[in-house]
């Protein structure tokens, strides 16, 4: 990653204008969520809108909570992303370990496959999926949810980017030179190289399963949640109180903001790492 | 199952990094160790098959029975009737337009205004970090927030954007019923979370072409625009291609933001911004023909083949015109 390579050019006062007002637009959203949030309805439809917060806020947050079950949404949305988070990064690294370091008959077909079906968007499986949870009396339970994201190709791809620079030869070979096994290989030398790459993919993995939705909406309903489906639940009320959904929507996203806020710099990097380069 | 929006990042890497041969292992390996590897890749590969690759098959199959929702493990043979019954709905080919139209307002603006902040954000500047980090920010959100937040936004009596539009003199649009008007608030909402990721891609590859390629170029008197499109872009190339596919196959399968954007299956009163995957929604699990709608999947699977297909082909004409 060469982040800080110099640039060809310095920005001028038009650059910084631009980045600023863009930086403003994709700013808006969020102050105007806690602004709705924190306002009482009649104020959210007075003929002239409030633009600064308001002393609402809690009772707001307490309105969503009861409306829509979202402590137990939150609850279920980190035991899912936890489990899924930590699933998609142990096979990752282990598949990607294999793929990157290690020979064996049909590494290139199977990575190929991998490589090949990230392409392919998961609605297309999710009927045989539903029908399949149905069959095991998975539905509306946790493992509906978990079960079937516990694997991503996308990480062992990314996991096997990784190990082929990261990892240096010369290191697998003492190893065997010891006498040690693949595995402990893997224990003792492949783990540690590989944390910082595990690092970033677990947060990539955590932000997107805490955001999904299309299957959490399908698998769950809104006796049992994920905070996603008690969203929907919550804007799906027959007169909606448009402050008390922007209240869910609040609780909904300061989780993963939280993570951004501390993390955000890596996560940058993280996703320029894994893009495309010329 | 992971995001409905395409997860995280690369896919299809341009030019592979070479794979350095693994060390020649000294002697005959023991059985152990030969088998090993296919320890290593089993659990991806098992959990896969089971959750990820047998359904996408199985759909096909499903595709040609009668199955309900409430009665989910019977199936009964149709063959090709859930397909026919499917061309025979007027909503589908709207929402097949609407896919459509949708798609190709949010992906156009988008991915143009990423390259301009790529662009920029590629500069030497003062808070560099903050401005990335700023340019993400939309990204840490689900699409359900989001689109709660941006229909509110978007409210015909009392949304935001009406207030302002009516305080400058404008007159205040539906952005709820009025196809077009509509189709654009959706489309703002994908615009508006993938903007600044799809820059961050762009920046990524932009940091990669060499400098002196800039240096050389301004020698010969090439200005900025000039520099632009002649060393930036065509050194992009690569990454413009992948990000036109993943977002192509993004807004093929757009889905939550047309179902909470007014909070219904329909997809408008008229159904004037119902994507084909709300149609898939609506069919399996508001009308609770799980047959139909894995026909539905499997339209739109052929959908993203072709589309790629044309993307391929394009990709690999330019390239050739180029040389």
């Amino acid at each position: 990653m060469q982040l800080t390579r110099r640039s060809p050019l310095t920005g001028g006062p038009l650059a910084y204008t631009v980045l600023i007002a863009a930086t403003v637009v994709f700013a808006f959203p969020f102050y105007w969520t806690l602004v709705a949030a924190s306002r009482s309805n009649s104020e959210l439809s007075a003929a002239t809108p409030a633009l600064t917060p308001g002393p609402n806020l809690f009772h707001n947050l307490g309105e969503a909570v009861q409306q829509a079950a979202i402590g137990t949404a939150l609850l279920n949305s980190l035991i899912v992303s936890a489990a899924v988070t930590a699933g998609v990064v142990l096979s990752s690294t282990l598949a990607g370990f294999a793929f990157a370091k290690l020979r064996f008959r049909g590494r290139g077909v199977l990575l190929a496959l991998t490589v090949g079906t990230m392409m392919i968007p998961p609605q297309l499986g999710v009927i045989p999926l539903f029908m399949v949870i149905v069959k095991l009396d998975l539905q509306n339970k946790l493992p509906s949810v978990i079960l079937p994201s516990l694997v991503s190709a996308f990480g062992v791809f990314f996991m096997r980017q990784f190990l082929v620079q990261a990892l240096p030869d010369e290191l697998i070979e003492a190893g065997r030179v010891d006498g040690a096994s693949t595995l402990r290989i893997f224990l003792s030398i492949v783990l540690p190289v590989a944390r910082p790459g595990m690092a970033v993919l677990g947060m990539l993995t955590f932000m997107a399963t805490w955001n999904d939705f299309f299957w959490p909406i399908v698998a769950l309903s809104s006796q049992n949640p994920t905070v996603q489906v008690a969203l929907k639940s919550l804007g799906q009320g027959y007169v909606p109180d448009q402050s008390v959904v922007m209240a869910g929507a609040l609780l909904g996203t300061l989780p993963v903001l939280l993570v951004f806020g501390l993390l955000g710099r890596q996560i940058v990097g993280g996703i320029m790492q894994g893009a495309v380069k010329g | 199952m992971a995001t409905t929006t395409p997860p995280a990042l690369s896919a299809g890497r341009g030019p592979e990094p070479p794979v350095p041969a693994a060390p020649a292992a000294k002697g005959r390996p023991r059985r152990s160790g030969r088998l090993a590897p296919y320890g290593f890749v089993a659990p991806f590969f098992v959990l896969f098959a089971a959750f990820g690759l047998f359904p996408l098959l199985y759909t096909a199959y499903v595709s040609l029975h009668r199955v309900e929702l409430q009665t989910a493990d019977r199936m009964d043979w149709l063959g090709l009737q859930n397909y026919t019954r499917l061309l025979d709905d007027p909503f589908f080919w709207k929402a097949l337009g609407n896919t459509f139209t949708i798609g190709v307002l949010s992906t156009v603006p988008q991915l143009l205004m990423a390259l301009g902040l790529a662009h920029l954000l590629n500069y030497r500047l003062r808070g560099r970090t903050f401005f990335r980090v700023a340019m993400l920010l939309p990204y840490a959100t689900s699409v359900a927030a989001a689109t709660l937040v941006f229909a509110q936004l978007f409210g015909r009596d009392y949304g935001l954007i009406n207030w302002v539009l009516s305080s400058v003199g404008l007159h205040p649009v539906d952005w709820q019923a009025e196809t077009w008007a509509s189709q654009v608030g959706v489309s703002t909402i994908v615009t508006w979370r993938w903007t600044g990721y799809n820059a961050l891609i762009y920046l990524a590859g932009m940091q990669a072409i060499p400098g002196e390629l800039y240096e050389s170029a301004a020698m010969d008197g090439a200005n900025r625009w000039q520099q632009f499109r002649h060393v930036t872009i065509p050194g992009l190339r690569p990454t413009i291609v992948f990000t036109v596919v993943v977002s192509t196959i993004g807004a093929t399968q757009l889905f939550g933001e047309p179902l909470l954007y007014e909070g219904s299956s329909r997809g408008g009163i008229s159904h004037q911004y119902q994507t084909l995957g709300l149609y898939l929604y609506e069919q399996g699990w508001s009308f609770f023909h799980l047959g139909r709608a894995a026909a539905v999947a499997w339209v739109m699977f052929l959908l993203i083949v072709v589309l790629a297909l044309l993307n391929a082909a394009i990709a690999a004409r330019r390239n050739r015109t180029d040389r």
